[in-house]
């Protein structure tokens, strides 16, 4: 499939799959069955997967680029592709040259299968770099037990990417990241996923017991992993689910607009001024969303990637604060298009109705969260020097 | 001489949950328990040791990540 051809296909998808269930997704806070299935059908679950393992080949650019178009037509397919394109760069970047991880890529461009990330865990805090749980060796064999607070998509998911310390005696920052497959793992579900947006990615917590090959437990530590890929990775394909959601919003007020224009020509309606502002807003988060992009690209692509600019702590400094500024303006622009519509954008059944995407906007700053990223910058700026 | 005020750094600012003093010059800090949070604070009891500052392109996990690489870069910001 033509790179081109993917972006094409994304949007059919987008508009065919994913706008006319949107609603009801989010009201029955139903997993997106539908766009999920014809995501899997054009194969663009394993779109980053390179050439020559069968996949598309496709760069981050146009992930974050079809995560934008799902997220215009409904955020929680948008976010579910973009969690489950986390575990599969993880795993293309970091596995591709081991012969069991070699051999599921190829598997997953056959059989299409869905990620899920089982990083949260009860009583870390929410914090990504620390685990409880451990690996538990037996021979060939491992078995984990993993008590996870949220798991996006667990009960639909085929596969999950968890994360657990090394071994037994491992320290709680010493992690590991293992595949493990539908056929070796139980889920027990312990709560309930009623929240006030992204109803549909269904991310509820739950018990799981896994076991699996050795092989399965990938050999570059976790940490390695987080700040080069996952974490970057992660910030720039959400990005890319905010925009879409952002613009949804925009265009919204567009419309809108154009249309007062219309029944009265002649005149510039008082809320072309405001939409001139929120279009300021939109382009200001589209464009360092891009630059993030771009510079990560290069970064990635240089022969120093593995221990140069990627694992600086500048680096981790600058990727939050993509995280953080485009997480706050998310939420004032669907604000700000709301306003520009009035009642109607008030309104649930309105064709302006911006009450899912302010609803799915919230969830950006809390998906971990603002004040954690903050007061990790504040600790990192404690020794940075911009010198 | 330098190697051992290194470790005494450690000991107190890096949070490890295994003795220090069992780990070998280049063990992996990360491995052994340090987290990105105790990475700096090592950082800043380190430039106030040696009375020195770390320019932000050493600020990255591998000049941390052990006793050797950690001394290293002392050398080379002391030559």
């Amino acid at each position: 499939m033509q790179s081109s051809s993917l972006i094409q296909t994304a949007r059919l998808i987008a508009k065919d799959f994913a706008a006319p269930h949107a609603d009801a997704v989010d009201r029955d806070a139903r997993f997106p069955q539908a766009a999920i299935d014809a995501l899997k059908q054009e194969k663009l679950l394993s779109a980053y997967i390179p050439v020559e393992l069968g996949g598309a080949g496709a760069s981050l650019s146009e992930l974050v680029e079809i995560c934008e178009i799902l997220g215009r037509q409904c955020a929680a397919t948008a976010m579910i592709f973009a969690m489950h394109q986390i575990q599969v760069i993880t795993l293309v970047e970091h596995a591709a040259d081991h012969p069991w991880y070699r051999q599921y890529l190829q598997d997953l461009v056959k059989h299409q299968y869905l990620i899920a990330s089982v990083t949260s865990e009860v009583g870390v805090g929410g914090e990504m770099r620390r685990s409880r749980c451990a690996v538990e060796l037996n021979g060939d064999q491992f078995s984990l037990v993993k008590d996870a607070t949220t798991i996006s998509y667990g009960a639909q998911a085929d596969d999950l990417l968890v994360t657990a310390r090394r071994h037994a005696d491992a320290a709680n920052s010493d992690q590991s990241l293992i595949l493990v497959r539908k056929a070796d793992y139980t889920l027990e579900q312990k709560g309930n996923w009623d929240t006030m947006g992204m109803r549909g990615t269904c991310s509820p917590p739950f018990l799981m017991t896994a076991s699996g090959h050795r092989d399965q437990i990938m050999e570059v530590p976790f940490g390695d992993m987080s700040a080069r890929t996952v974490v970057p990775v992660s910030h720039l394909l959400w990005g890319g689910c905010w925009l879409g959601c952002a613009t949804a919003a925009v265009n919204k007020a567009r419309s809108f607009v154009r249309g007062q224009a219309r029944s009265n020509p002649g005149t510039v309606p008082p809320t072309a001024l405001r939409l001139a502002e929120l279009v300021s807003m939109l382009q200001s988060l589209r464009t360092s969303v891009q630059a993030c992009l771009t510079e990560y690209e290069q970064l990635s692509a240089a022969s120093d990637a593995a221990t140069g600019p990627l694992s600086s702590i500048a680096y981790s400094l600058k990727m939050n604060n993509l995280k953080v500024d485009a997480t706050q303006a998310l939420p004032q622009i669907v604000i700000k298009a709301l306003s520009i519509c009035g009642i109607l954008a008030y309104k649930n059944d309105s064709k302006f109705s911006m009450s899912r995407h302010l609803r799915d906007g919230l969830s950006a700053a809390l998906m971990v969260g603002n004040d954690r990223i903050l007061a990790t910058n504040a600790n990192l700026l404690l020794v940075l020097k911009d010198d | 001489m330098s190697k051992e005020k290194i470790r005494q750094v450690l000991k107190e600012q890096g949070k490890f949950s295994t003795d220090i003093d069992s780990l070998s010059d280049d063990a992996d800090l990360y491995e052994a328990g340090m987290t990105s949070h105790a990475s700096v604070n090592v950082m800043l009891a380190l430039e106030d040791a040696f009375d020195l500052e770390f320019p932000d392109r050493m600020l990255k996990r591998s000049v941390f990540e052990s006793i050797n690489a950690i001394h290293a870069a002392i050398e080379e910001l002391s030559a």
